[in-house]
C-alpha cells in the first residue's frame, strides 16, 4: 500500500482542520500532544469475539502478526480497563442489548472498531430474521473494517487508523465523548432508563 | 434391513414404511414413544444413538423426522412423526428415552412451535421469551416490525413450562421452577473469556460446587436453515465455512456431498483427493486452535503460540490454494472451485515433516506437567452410555471409549481406500479428550502422507448444469468434522431452492452435557471441562 494511501483519510483530514480553525493553547497544545502519544500508542482492546471474525483477531494477536508491536497486546476482559471494542463477529438481536451495555461500561474516552461484514452490516446474514444490521444501530462506531473476515493486516490498518484518530483529537476539552454519548443516547432512547 | 422392519412391522401394524438408503418409519404420535422405547432397547434393534429431530413444516401437517443409529449393528432408521393441528401442535416427547431429546425437542419447539407433551423443560432455546412467532414456519412473517432490534435488556425467567396430557387428553400446562427456591445462581457469560464466545451458564452453586448448569443459547443465532431456504443451492454452500469456522472443509464437503448424490452428479476422483487433503489439513489446524486455547485457558498462555504457529503455516497453504485464510468456499458441487496451487505438494510435505516435532515440543511443554495432570486427570468424566446418550461425537466421544467416527463406520469418498486408525480412549476425562486430539492430528498427518504423492491428475471439477434442481424427496449425510459428527438434512420440492436444510451439528450435544458433566464439581473445572468439550458458538446456534 502506497504511503500517500494510507494517509488519505478525509474524516482524519477534518479532525485536523477543526483542530487548527480552533486553535489551542501553546500549554494546553502540548500537554494534549503529549498525552494523545502516550494514549494513541497503548489503546487496549476488550475481548470480544462472537464469531469467526474473533479467530483472526487471536491471529492477531499470536506471533506471526504480533499486535504488541504497537502496544495493543493487553486484550482485556472487563470493559472498565479496555479503551475499545473491536466488534469481531455477527451481533443478533438477543446479543444486542448486551453489547450495548459493554458499551456503556467502557471508560471514556471510548472507541469501537465495526470489524468485518457482519458487523458493518449484517453481512451474509443481510436476510436473517435475527441478526443487527451494522452494529452502528446499537452504538456509534469510530472505524468500519469490512472484510469476510479482515485479513489480520487489515485489523491492523484499522487499528492505526483509530490511533491516528486519536493522535489528532483535543485532549483537554475536547474528547469529550461524554457529550456524544449523550446525543446518542438522547437520538437512541431506551424505554424506562434513564440516563 | 429386512429384519428390522419386520421387527417394527410385527409389533406396530400402524407403522407404514418407506425405503430408501435409510428406511423411512411413519408412525402416529400416539404410538411414537413406544416405538422409541422398542428402537432403543431392543436387542435386535438397539438403536441408542440419536442424531438428530429435524423439524418440518409440509404446509398440510407440521412433525419432526427423527435420525437414530445402532452403534451395535451400525445401521440407520428414520422415523417421522406428524400432527395436522396446525395452530397448537404437539408431540410426545422422549426426553426420557435420551438425555439430548430434551434440547433437540426445544429447538423445534423455537423453530415450528410443536409442543412436547411431558418433556421437563419446554422453553425457548435460542430466541427470547418475547419473540413473536416460529421463523422456521412456512408461514413465518419475516419482516424486521414483527421483531425489532430490542433496546432493552431480555426479559428473563425463572421458569419454565411442562405439559402434560390428562386423561381425557387435554393438554395442561405447568410452570415449574429452573432452580430450587433457594439457590445461589451465578451469571458466567455471554461475554466471558473463558466460554469460547457468547456462551451463557447459569450457575447454581453451593461455595464453590456447581449444583445445576442452564446452558443458555442464542446469543450467535442467525437463523441460518431459514436463509438457505431462499437460495439457490450454489448460494447456500458458503455459510457451511462460517457455522464451525475450524471445520469450513469437511462442512463443505458433506453439503456439496448431498447436493451431488440428489443430482446425481459423479465428481472426479482427483476432487475426492483434493477434499479429503483439505478435509485433513482443517482437522489438524483445528486440533491446534483447540490444544493452545485450551491450554489458555489452564493459564499456559505460551501453548497458544506455539500451537499457532503450526497453524499460520496450514492456513499459508489454504491461502495459496483457496485464497483465503478462512471462509474458503472452495468445495463447490461438483468438485473444487480452483485447481491447487503450483507448491501445493511441496508445502504439504514441509508441514509433515515439522508436526512429530511439534507434537513432541508440546507433550514436554503441557501434558506432563503436574498442574495439567491435577486439573485434568479424573475431572469430568463422560463414560460411554453417557456420551451416546447425550450424543456427544467427535474426539470427545471417543475419549469415552465410543467408536464414533464417521470416517469408518459410514465411510464416504476415498476414506475406505486410506490406512488410518481411530483414536479411541477409555478414561472419558479431560485429559483423554485432550490426548484423542493430540493422537487424531498424528493420524490425520498419515493420512495426508498417503495421499500427498498420490494425487491423480484429472479435472478438479466437473462440468455441472448452471441452474441446479434436486428431484423431490430427501436425504441426509454426515461427516466426519473436526468436532464430530456434521449432519445435513436437505429436502427439496423440485425447484432450484431447499424445501428444508437442517444442519445438525456437534456442538449443540457437547455444550448441552456440560450441566451434568459438571455437577458436583468445583467451578473453576468448568473451565477445564468446557475447554475440552472444545464446542464452538456459532456452530451451537447455528
Ligand atoms: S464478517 Fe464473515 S467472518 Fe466475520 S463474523 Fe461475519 S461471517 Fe464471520
Amino acid at each position: 500500500m502506497p504511503y500517500e494511501a494510507w494517509k488519505d483519510n478525509e474524516y482524519i483530514e477534518s479532525l485536523v482542520k477543526e483542530l487548527q480553525d480552533n486553535g489551542a493553547n501553546v500549554v494546553v497544545g502540548s500537554f494534549d500532544k503529549l498525552i494523545n502519544w502516550g494514549r494513541s500508542n497503548s489503546i487496549w482492546p476488550l475481548t470480544f469475539a462472537t464469531s469467526c471474525c474473533g479467530i483472526e483477531f487471536v491471529s492477531l494477536g499470536a506471533a506471526r502478526y504480533d499486535m504488541a508491536r504497537f502496544g495493543w497486546e493487553v486484550a482485556r476482559s472487563s470493559p472498565r480497563q479496555a479503551d475499545f471494542i473491536m466488534v469481531a463477529g455477527t451481533i443478533v438481536h438477543r446479543m444486542a442489548p448486551v453489547l450495548r451495555r459493554l458499551y456503556d461500561q467502557l471508560a471514556e474516552p471510548k472507541y469501537v472498531i465495526a470489524c468485518g461484514a457482519c458487523a458493518v452490516s449484517g453481512g451474509p446474514f443481510k436476510k436473517s430474521y435475527h441478526v443487527v444490521m451494522g452494529v452502528d444501530k446499537i452504538i456509534p462506531v469510530d472505524v468500519y473494517l469490512p472484510g469476510c473476515p479482515p485479513r489480520p493486516e487489515a485489523m491492523i490498518y484499522a487499528i492505526m487508523q483509530l490511533s491516528r484518530k486519536i493522535k489528532v483529537e483535543k485532549f483537554f476539552g475536547g474528547v469529550n465523548r461524554q457529550e456524544k454519548q449523550e446525543e446518542f443516547l438522547k437520538n437512541h432512547p431506551i424505554p424506562g432508563v434513564e440516563d | 434391513m429386512a429384519d428390522t422392519q419386520e421387527i417394527i412391522a410385527k409389533l406396530f401394524p400402524q407403522a407404514t414404511f418407506e425405503e430408501g438408503d435409510i428406511l423411512t418409519v411413519e408412525i402416529p404420535d400416539s404410538q411414537w414413544h413406544d416405538l422409541a422405547e422398542t428402537l432403543r432397547d431392543n436387542g435386535e434393534l438397539s438403536f441408542d444413538f440419536l442424531m438428530t429431530i429435524v423439524g418440518m413444516d409440509w404446509v398440510e401437517k407440521m412433525g419432526c423426522i427423527y435420525y437414530l443409529t445402532s452403534t451395535k449393528y451400525n445401521k440407520r432408521i428414520a422415523v417421522k412423526v406428524a400432527t395436522e393441528d396446525r395452530v397448537n401442535p404437539a408431540l410426545t416427547s422422549i426426553a426420557d428415552l435420551w438425555h439430548i431429546a430434551g434440547i433437540y425437542e426445544r429447538e423445534v419447539y423455537d423453530f415450528f412451535g410443536i409442543i412436547f407433551i411431558n418433556n421437563p423443560d419446554m422453553r425457548r432455546l435460542f430466541l427470547s421469551i418475547d419473540w413473536k412467532g416460529y421463523p422456521l414456519r412456512k408461514d413465518y412473517d419475516a419482516s424486521p416490525e414483527t421483531n425489532p432490534v430490542p433496546e432493552d435488556n431480555e426479559r428473563q425467567s425463572d421458569f419454565t413450562q411442562v405439559y402434560t396430557r390428562d386423561a381425557d387428553g387435554k393438554i395442561e400446562c405447568k410452570e415449574e421452577r429452573i432452580f430450587a427456591e433457594n439457590d445461589f445462581v451465578v451469571n458466567i457469560g455471554p461475554q466471558h473469556p473463558a466460554t469460547h464466545g457468547v456462551l451463557r451458564f447459569r450457575t447454581a452453586v453451593d461455595g464453590e460446587t456447581i449444583k445445576k448448569i442452564d446452558v443458555y443459547m442464542g446469543y450467535i443465532h442467525r437463523g441460518i436453515e431459514k436463509i438457505c431456504e431462499n437460495l439457490t443451492y450454489p448460494q447456500t454452500l458458503h455459510f457451511m465455512d462460517r457455522l464451525d469456522y475450524f471445520s469450513a472443509h469437511p462442512y463443505h464437503h458433506c453439503l456439496c456431498m448431498t447436493i451431488e448424490e440428489a443430482a446425481g452428479i459423479e465428481i472426479s476422483r482427483r476432487a475426492q483427493v483434493i477434499r479429503v487433503m483439505m478435509d485433513e489439513l482443517s482437522r489438524i489446524a483445528s486440533h491446534c486452535l483447540f490444544i493452545g486455547t485450551f491450554c489458555m485457558d489452564l493459564g499456559a498462555t505460551t501453548m497458544l503460540f506455539y500451537a499457532l504457529r503450526v497453524r499460520e503455516q496450514i492456513l499459508d497453504i489454504m491461502d495459496k490454494t483457496c485464497g483465503a485464510r478462512m471462509t474458503f468456499n472452495y468445495e463447490c458441487i461438483g468438485g473444487v472451485m480452483q485447481d491447487l496451487a503450483p507448491d501445493f505438494v511441496e508445502d504439504v510435505k514441509a508441514l509433515l515433516k515439522i508436526i512429530p516435532q511439534n507434537l513432541k515440543e508440546y507433550d514436554k511443554l503441557f501434558t506432563g506437567n503436574v498442574i495439567t495432570k491435577n486439573r485434568m486427570e479424573g475431572v469430568g468424566v463422560l463414560g460411554r452410555e453417557e456420551a451416546i446418550s447425550w450424543g456427544v461425537t467427535g474426539p470427545s466421544g471417543r475419549a469415552s471409549g465410543w467408536a464414533c467416527d464417521v470416517r469408518k463406520t459410514t465411510p464416504y469418498s476415498i476414506y475406505p481406500e486410506l490406512d488410518f486408525e481411530e483414536v479411541i480412549r477409555h478414561e472419558g476425562d479431560s485429559m483423554a479428550r485432550f490426548k484423542v486430539r493430540m493422537g487424531e492430528i498424528e493420524q490425520s498427518a498419515r493420512i495426508l502422507e498417503q495421499l500427498v504423492d498420490n494425487i491423480p491428475e484429472g479435472e478438479y471439477c466437473v462440468k455441472v448444469p448452471k441452474v441446479i434442481k434436486l428431484p423431490v424427496g430427501h436425504w441426509f449425510r454426515t461427516v466426519e468434522g473436526c468436532r464430530g459428527t456434521f449432519g445435513v438434512y436437505l429436502e427439496s420440492d423440485g425447484t432450484v431452492n431447499p424445501y428444508r436444510l437442517k444442519l445438525a451439528t456437534p456442538s449443540l450435544p457437547a455444550a448441552a452435557v456440560v450441566d451434568s458433566l459438571t455437577r458436583g464439581d468445583k467451578i473453576a473445572d468448568l473451565i477445564t471441562i468446557g475447554g475440552s468439550l472444545d464446542y464452538i458458538v456459532p456452530d451451537i446456534d447455528r
